[in-house]
């Protein structure tokens, strides 16, 4: 029998929804695990196998100097390493420190905050090590998760776009909620993957895929601000949990009174 | 048209039409209100269209409105055209299974029922008969829009009033419709009776036409079915100069107009989705765990998305001025070239749903302008 590759999953500073997306696969997760040896997945179970690992699953972002070590071990020790959701792609809703003072959140949040030890920003994976797939989502989408890991095993790219959300709403015949109906919709600078769920329920895009390929966050930005959007409202929908991707926090910092 | 062979047929009379349809083995797809707009869909009956609506249109905005009357046809084209009947977005080429040191290839069966649509305005026939001269006009032909498009039954209706973004006139393509349909129908509203005229162009609309109840066509049914041609005709919301278009945007490879309008555009492709002749696809290959397993499907793509012109050494068009203008040059220049008109059919779909608004026409206008500073 063939040696079967070696699958891990990682978590760092997250709430651990992408973990869950893929425990969330069910009827696929039998299949995973005759395909890969789940080598190392603490949220499913506590056996380990020793490294390498073929195929690298990392959640979270480096917050801490812990984790700031460990993610250098990681990398050593698996062969290809794609990061999963907003916190290991961007920074996650933890990235929000990043435009304050974090010494003042941990004396706010801890009743001994002499013992927390953390950075002063949250940052991507990708800020650390070389990633070889980022795949976005708050969380993941658990079917594009699911392509990915088909796709690193046999060694094709994934057939993941980076485009906006709004060709997912045109493939789906949804329509348009920014134009039809005058809600805001974050849909047009958003990467795509989810689906366009949002809009297919009525409502904007919010975000969570963080930055499509080729953003125009000015565009839109002032296209809000058009139609009666408060400047303080666009500042806070584009601090949410890919505040830190760059494209997001730099359309937030022209938000900023 | 033979105005002696028109008939009227009162708002009563025309019930039994999609029944008709649906009698000849036609699944009935027309006009209907979901999700706040006029789309396309199904349609069971008349009661399905959208009856005393109207929409209001302009640049990045479209709203349904109450009419004062119960009009089925008072509106405009919506978010939806006929591309999606005949040319999907989402569909499967083929499957592939390995069988030992064998991969067997399957297609899908392609058969499809025929459809019939029900209400389809002049613009969009136009941009049907421009799909199928791509689609089936070459050697190539697509054998997916082909099973699709073939038989289809067409209900068409000549407009009697002009949305805040349509340009038909310009284009030539209506607001009457002139070919590519088997019935046409003009609604009448006035003189204290709502009514249609019904104007039969093949043998199949014909014969359905004979099942409905109706009389001859008076001259004041004909005067009123022309003057409401004719008041979309002076009532058209944009205007498109189309006196040297080609040549105009072949002279305007390089131009400041493209980086303005890349300044607002947000490359977010749906004035390529929402337009009734773009054709562009992607194809996606996937795997499955086993690697026994693959399938290639077929996806609606734009080229205002960075993989559209991925090569190995990464994107082609990298800035958005060069999308803009890409996308712009083809519709209204080098499609003359490729097949033969134009590739605009002026139904105004790329103003209206723009979130940002990016007009067409004032953007030719523009070249115009920038020709114009610059001429001796």
């Amino acid at each position: 029998m063939p040696r079967l590759p070696k699958l891990a999953v990682w978590k760092f500073t997250s709430c651990d929804g992408c973990q869950l997306s893929l425990l969330d696969c069910e009827d696929e997760l039998l299949a995973l695990a005759g395909s890969v040896r789940i080598a190392h997945f603490l949220e499913a179970s506590s056996a380990q196998t020793r490294g390498p690992y073929d195929l690298s699953l990392v959640e979270g972002s480096i917050t801490t100097p812990a984790d700031r070590e460990r993610i250098q071990h990681v990398r050593r020790i698996s062969r290809r390493l794609v990061t999963i959701g907003a916190c290991a792609t961007a920074g996650g809703i933890q990235a929000l420190r990043n435009f304050a003072d974090v010494e003042e959140f941990a004396r706010a949040v801890y009743a001994s905050p002499e013992i927390i030890s953390t950075l002063e920003r949250s940052t991507a994976i990708g800020d650390h090590v070389p990633v070889d797939f980022e795949l976005r989502g708050c969380p993941v989408d658990k079917a594009q998760l699911f392509e990915v890991i088909r796709a690193f095993l046999a060694g094709r790219p994934p057939a993941v776009s980076a485009h906006s959300v709004c060709v997912e709403c045109k493939r789906n015949g949804t329509v348009c909620v920014m134009v039809a109906r005058g809600t805001p919709c974050l849909g047009p600078i958003t990467h795509a993957g989810c689906g366009a769920l949002c809009p297919r329920y009525a409502r904007g895009c919010y975000g969570c895929f963080g930055p499509m390929e080729t953003p125009n966050t000015t565009s839109l930005a002032a296209e809000w601000e058009r139609r009666g959007v408060p400047r303080r409202d666009v500042l806070r929908v584009l601090r949410t949990f890919n505040a830190a991707a760059e494209p997001f926090r730099r359309e937030s910092e022209r938000h900023v009174d | 048209m033979d105005e002696k062979t028109l008939r009227v047929v009162t708002r009563a009379a025309l019930e039994p039409l999609p029944g008709l349809l649906r009698d000849r083995g036609f699944t009935v797809v027309g006009p209907t209100i979901r999700e706040a707009a006029i789309v396309y869909d199904e349609i069971e009956s008349l009661a399905d269209l959208p009856i005393g609506w109207t929409d209001e249109q302009g640049p990045g905005g479209y709203r349904l409105r109450r009419r004062s009357d119960e009009a089925l046809f008072g509106y405009n084209v919506g978010p939806h055209s006929w591309k999606g009947r005949f040319h999907p977005s989402d569909v499967l080429l083929f499957q592939a299974q390995r069988n030992g040191r064998d991969v067997e290839f399957t297609a899908p069966p392609t058969e499809s029922p025929p459809v019939a649509l029900f209400g389809a305005r002049a613009c969009d026939l136009a941009a049907v008969a421009i799909q199928d001269r791509v689609f089936l006009g070459s050697a190539s032909i697509d054998p997916i829009y082909a099973t699709r498009r073939r038989g289809a039954f067409v209900v068409a209706v000549h407009c009697t009033q002009a949305g805040g973004t349509c340009f038909c006139e310009s284009m030539r393509t209506g607001p009457r419709a002139t070919r590519g349909f088997d019935l046409a129908l003009t609604e009448l509203l006035g003189a204290g009776e709502h009514r249609f005229l019904v104007e039969n162009a093949s043998e199949r609309g014909a014969e359905i036409a004979d099942r409905l109840a109706s009389r001859p066509a008076s001259s004041e049914d004909l005067a009123a079915a022309r003057a409401g041609v004719e008041r979309a005709r002076t009532s058209m919301g944009r205007k498109l100069d189309t006196d040297g278009i080609r040549d105009l945007l072949y002279r305007h490879a390089e131009s400041e107009v493209w980086d303005a309008v890349a300044h607002r555009c947000l490359s977010c492709t749906n004035c390529t989705m929402v337009c009734p002749t773009c054709f562009c696809t992607t194809v996606e290959d996937v795997s499955d765990l086993s690697r026994e397993h693959a399938e290639r499907r077929r996806l609606w793509d734009s080229c205002f998305t960075l993989g559209f012109t991925h090569l190995g050494s990464g994107s082609v068009r990298t800035s958005t001025s060069s999308r803009y203008r890409h996308w712009i040059t083809h519709k209204l220049a080098s499609w003359h070239d490729q097949f033969g008109s134009s590739g605009c059919v002026g139904c105004g779909r790329c103003i209206t749903w723009c979130p940002v608004g990016i007009d067409i026409t004032e953007e030719v206008g523009r070249l115009r302008e920038a020709e114009g500073s610059r001429a001796p």
